[in-house]
């Protein structure tokens, strides 16, 4: 493995895009951030640009007009990064699977700008922080 | 200027006590930071490795530069910052581990601290992006700021070590043991707050409002630069404070275990001030330094010289 993934499991710094949630999985992410659960002691910042991203954590299915949106963050995440898809939305488009107004769900709309994204997946309506930590440390390893 | 005379220079400016030297010792105290405001928190914090972690990390990605940028100014902007952190470093450790200074070290070391924000500044706007602009500009403003109360208080210090600019001379006194130059302490205290950028100074890089502000378009290598800047200068300025005003630190003996504590002091106060306030506006931070803390660094003044022509030691 070479020292760039080593360094970037050490010290993933996320960005948080929200391309048309509902909102509950972008509240769920927030409490990782708080004392109660504390993922600074693995090294996760949130900073406030994608230049200095190593994680996109997207929540939400995507809609029609932050398809394109999407893919100009993803081109702006200096490469190697990491592509979070949390909630059920996210996965699959979940509940909006018939809906008129959804461009895919995230990993079809990634791979549209780039066929080798790394994808990761944390379906639940929301997951809960546990699993959320547990899915990170669980991509993470595979890398 | 023999080859020896050459060689030991280099090893001083490059090893000890100048780059790597003060480069781990950033770490650590960046790495002290972030442990004492997670525990003010009731959180755990990163490991100690965490800041040496992130720097190589960042080394190990992509440098992207945006297309409306000045692409020299971007990229040569962190190496200005980088150097100036460095050589104020060294004239520091120098002066305090060896007794090495010369006449005037002192304006020398002021105008070296200057450089760091400035090249922050510069490679604001040089980024292309209005959000970067505007952190720049507040950066500038910020400065225009903090700078006057500062050089105030320095002009106390220098009054009360019988008007030398010499550092080994200032040194020698601890000039906080005096009513202005307990004043002149805390001033510049708060002055050394906003030169590190930390809360509630930090408008330039405003993360939740301005999306990251100056470093808005950075990334990969040049960040790291930036981030190592800040974490020299969080080692540089509590040395400098503990040389100007608490009397030195002296590495000989009992003076070791001084020496660190007065460092500590310095910086678990300003990360205690961290933690405790929010950030303010800019108009505010300009207010706050001009109005309040630049008259009462006039009063410290006023206080030493007046001790020096009455003859009171204590005043």
């Amino acid at each position: 493995m070479s020292w760039k993934m080593w360094a970037l499991k050490k010290s993933p710094w996320v960005f948080h895009v929200n391309t048309g949630a509902c909102n509950n999985c972008d509240i769920e992410v927030l409490e990782l951030l708080t004392p109660r659960f504390d993922v600074e002691r693995f090294g996760i910042r949130l900073v406030g640009t994608p230049r200095h991203a190593d994680a996109l954590v997207v929540t939400g299915g995507v809609t029609r007009q932050a398809a394109p949106r999407l893919k100009e963050v993803y081109r702006q995440t200096p490469k190697p990064c990491v592509v979070f898809a949390i909630g059920a939305c996210a996965c699959s488009m979940g509940i909006f699977k018939e809906g008129y107004h959804m461009a895919g769900p995230v990993d079809k709309v990634i791979r549209e700008e780039d066929p080798n994204a790394i994808i990761m997946y944390i379906p639940g309506c929301p997951p809960k922080p546990e699993a959320m930590i547990l899915g990170v440390v669980k991509a993470l390893s595979l890398l | 200027m023999s080859a020896a005379t050459v060689g030991w220079y280099a090893f001083a400016f490059l090893v000890f006590p100048g780059f790597l030297f003060s480069l781990a010792g950033g770490l650590l105290a960046s790495w002290v930071d972030r442990k004492v405001s997670a525990r003010v928190q009731w959180r755990v914090g990163p490991p100690l490795g965490q800041p040496l972690f992130d720097v190589v990390k960042l080394l190990g990605k992509e440098t992207i530069v945006p297309e409306g940028a000045n692409r020299l100014v971007f990229l040569v902007a962190p190496l200005v910052g980088l150097a100036a952190a460095t050589v104020v470093s060294t004239i520091l450790w120098m002066a305090n581990l060896f007794a090495v200074s010369f006449v005037g070290d002192l304006i020398v070391v002021v105008y070296l601290f200057i450089l760091p924000p400035v090249s922050v500044m510069i490679g604001g706007f040089a980024s292309g992006n209005p959000l970067a602009a505007t952190g720049a500009s507040r950066e500038m403003k910020l400065i225009l700021a903090y700078e006057l109360p500062f050089l105030i208080c320095l002009a106390v210090a220098i009054i009360r070590s019988d008007l030398s600019i010499h550092l080994v001379d200032i040194a020698a006194r601890p000039v906080a043991g005096s009513v202005s130059g307990l004043l002149a302490f805390l001033v510049s205290l708060l002055c050394v707050q906003a030169k590190l950028g930390f809360t509630p100074f930090d408008v330039a890089e405003a993360e939740t409002e301005i999306m990251g502000g100056v470093y808005i378009e950075y990334s990969g290598a040049p960040l790291a630069v930036f981030k190592l800047t800040q974490a020299m200068l969080l080692i540089a300025l509590p040395v400098f404070m503990a040389t100007v005003f608490l009397g030195g630190m002296h590495f000989s003996g009992w003076g070791i275990l001084w020496a660190i504590l007065k460092y500590l002091l310095v910086v678990v106060l300003v990360i205690l001030i961290k933690n405790t306030n929010p950030r303010v506006r800019i108009d505010q931070a300009v207010g706050f330094f001009w109005k309040y803390m630049t008259p009462v660094g006039v009063l410290a003044a006023a206080l030493a010289l007046a001790g020096r022509a009455f003859g009171i030691p204590w005043l």
